[in-house]
């Protein structure tokens, strides 16, 4: 009967993880390039922003996940109406993937060589010029990289909402392998995490190298 | 170094004729420096990496910026495309002062000015075409524009064949290469290089420096270069600039440079290009004579028209004694023969302030580099 149900909590493991990682590349990129830009000698220097972003950024970077899981609660309710389920975990789950997301991205944006910035200039990009054909394409290989890190980390994370009530293979894990010593399911759901995190660390690495021309 | 440096007092040898190209049509420049200044916020204190810098740079010239590292040059052609905010003074292109333009003007302006760096500046992760073809694209010029103007270049540069490789498997010249064909795409009147062949091998920097020299001569355009080494302004530059601690220290036609430098700095720079004595000799010279029978060493810089290849056989007999050639050479920069001379004088009837006076007829520069017995 836990066979059946496994299916159906894989798929859930996928909705929470895709969608929150989702959500965390599109909010976490023009977050890390508004952090590179606006810092001190960026191209949109803007020292307050900077200093405001940064430090929202840490807050919610030093907060556990499952304390910020819990305080997020009444948040939570109010966007989802809910705080039970797949769209539940995906709240808390976003808030804590896109500054994660967000700081490893910011790395990899300033990795990128200041000569290269300042042949755009020397040729005559505007600044959005800049951002979109040299900083992004630039560090792009970083980016994926930063994005699969991001990923596992996700999976790690939605097992820990899937305990307190989000569903997915941390919610069967808990169920069966914690409150019924079930050890077959138990080593079902570790064999099939592995495979995840192996099958997306794997195809981002692969991703990343075609992507780097260095 | 024991030498003794009896530097003859300057008596100004005659460069009335030259005065002009000195200071050229200064309401023809193509750019101009006035009273430019750069001050840094330093750790200790503010940096004045620029001071007092007055020049004109003519249409069509190739105009050579030198220095030591430090000395200012980076900021100064920074300058030019205001890459650098100057801190005081002004800048003007073709008249115009730059010091006021918006982002829309400083756009414009910058695709006026083309500029080629040290370490070539190409985005990674874009193709040769894709990186020549960048500057055309955030211009937005149509498609079928593009394709033709890159081709054009590529073309020019010579790397037709490699337009899908990545910088990456480019060597340094080829890369460079890229890098002038980049900098071209607008069709510039001006092309800045900073220090665009410095980290290129000698072969390559011929090449590079050829390349340059033909775009200079084809295009008409304005070439400004910085470069901390004297052959690439023997090489290419029509005027050049020698900068030290932010100032300008010594100018003129490169010949001119070449062949009587006037500052300290100058002749440092040039050293490497130059005659040295024989390191046997060197270690024998002393600086005062042993006995009369000591021979009298000296450095003789022929400069200009008076040293249309040295007539060494009225020199010689000039100087009295039997006079032996150690080193030496004659080069033409721009026309002009600079020769460089060092030769040992011995049993002549006269001291060695009297030989220095006598060569002088021949020689700009006269120097008594000591005694060997």
């Amino acid at each position: 009967m836990w066979l059946e149900r496994l299916w159906q909590v894989v798929i859930y493991t996928f909705l929470m993880v895709g969608v929150s990682s989702l959500i965390a590349l599109l909010l976490g990129i023009p977050l890390a390039v508004i952090l590179v830009t606006s810092d001190k000698g960026g191209i949109y220097e803007a020292p307050v922003v900077n200093r405001v972003l940064g430090a929202f950024v840490n807050l919610f970077r030093s907060i556990p996940f499952l304390i910020l899981m819990v305080a997020l609660i009444p948040f939570t309710r109010l966007i989802v109406g809910t705080t039970y389920g797949v769209w539940a975990a995906v709240v808390p789950l976003t808030i804590a993937a896109t500054p994660f997301f967000a700081r490893i991205a910011e790395v990899s944006l300033r990795e990128v060589d200041h000569g290269l910035i300042e042949a755009a200039q020397a040729m005559g990009c505007r600044r959005w010029h800049i951002v979109w054909h040299v900083l992004l394409p630039e560090s792009l290989p970083g980016i994926v990289g930063g994005f699969t890190i991001t990923l596992v980390t996700m999976i790690n994370s939605s097992a820990m909402a899937g305990a307190i009530g989000a569903g997915g293979l941390g919610d069967i894990a808990y169920r069966y392998g914690y409150q019924r010593f079930d050890s077959q399911v138990m080593l079902t759901v570790i064999v099939l995490l592995v495979i995840l995190v192996a099958v997306i660390q794997l195809g981002g690495d692969r991703l990343a190298r075609v992507l780097n021309k260095r | 170094m024991s030498v003794v440096n009896l530097q003859r007092p300057r008596e100004e040898t005659p460069r009335s004729a030259e005065q002009t190209e000195l200071h050229p049509d200064l309401n023809r420049a193509h750019v101009r420096f006035i009273g430019l200044g750069k001050t840094y916020e330093g750790r200790e204190g503010p940096v004045h990496a620029l001071q007092g810098i007055d020049l004109a740079i003519q249409c069509g010239e190739v105009f050579g910026i030198i220095g030591r590292s430090g000395a200012g040059k980076s900021s100064l052609i920074r300058t030019i495309n205001r890459l650098e905010q100057p801190s005081s003074g002004r800048v003007l292109i073709d008249q115009v002062d730059i010091g006021e333009f918006d982002e829309n003007r400083l756009v414009e302006l910058r695709r006026r000015i083309g500029m080629i760096f040290q370490h070539f500046n190409l985005m990674s992760a874009k193709t040769v075409w894709q990186n020549v073809e960048l500057p055309l694209k955030v211009a937005g010029v149509p498609k079928l524009q593009r394709e033709q103007k890159v081709r054009e270049l590529l073309d020019l540069v010579g790397l037709r064949d490699k337009y899908k490789a990545y910088p990456a498997q480019l060597s340094g010249g080829q890369k460079q290469r890229v890098g002038i064909a980049r900098a071209l795409v607008h069709d510039p009147a001006i092309l800045l290089c900073d220090e665009a062949t410095s980290a290129l091998d000698p072969e390559t920097t011929q090449s590079i420096l050829g390349l340059l020299r033909e775009i200079n001569q084809r295009l008409g355009l304005t070439i400004v270069l910085i470069t901390h080494e004297m052959a690439v302004i023997r090489e290419i530059c029509d005027r050049v600039v020698v900068l030290e601690h932010g100032r300008v220290v010594e100018q003129g036609p490169v010949w001119q440079v070449f062949g009587d430098p006037q500052h300290e700095v100058s002749r440092t720079l040039l050293a490497p290009l130059q005659h040295a004595l024989p390191a046997e000799l060197q270690e024998r010279l002393q600086a005062r004579p042993e006995s009369s029978e000591s021979a009298v060493v000296l450095r003789l810089q022929l400069t200009g028209s008076a040293a249309d290849e040295p007539d060494l056989a009225a020199l010689f007999s000039a100087l009295g004694g039997r006079v032996r050639l150690l080193q030496g050479g004659v080069e033409r920069i721009q026309g002009h023969a600079l020769g460089q001379l060092l030769l040992s004088v011995s049993g002549s009837s006269l001291g060695a302030e009297e030989l220095r006076q006598r060569a002088g007829r021949w020689a700009q520069q006269v120097e008594v580099l000591g005694y060997v017995a």
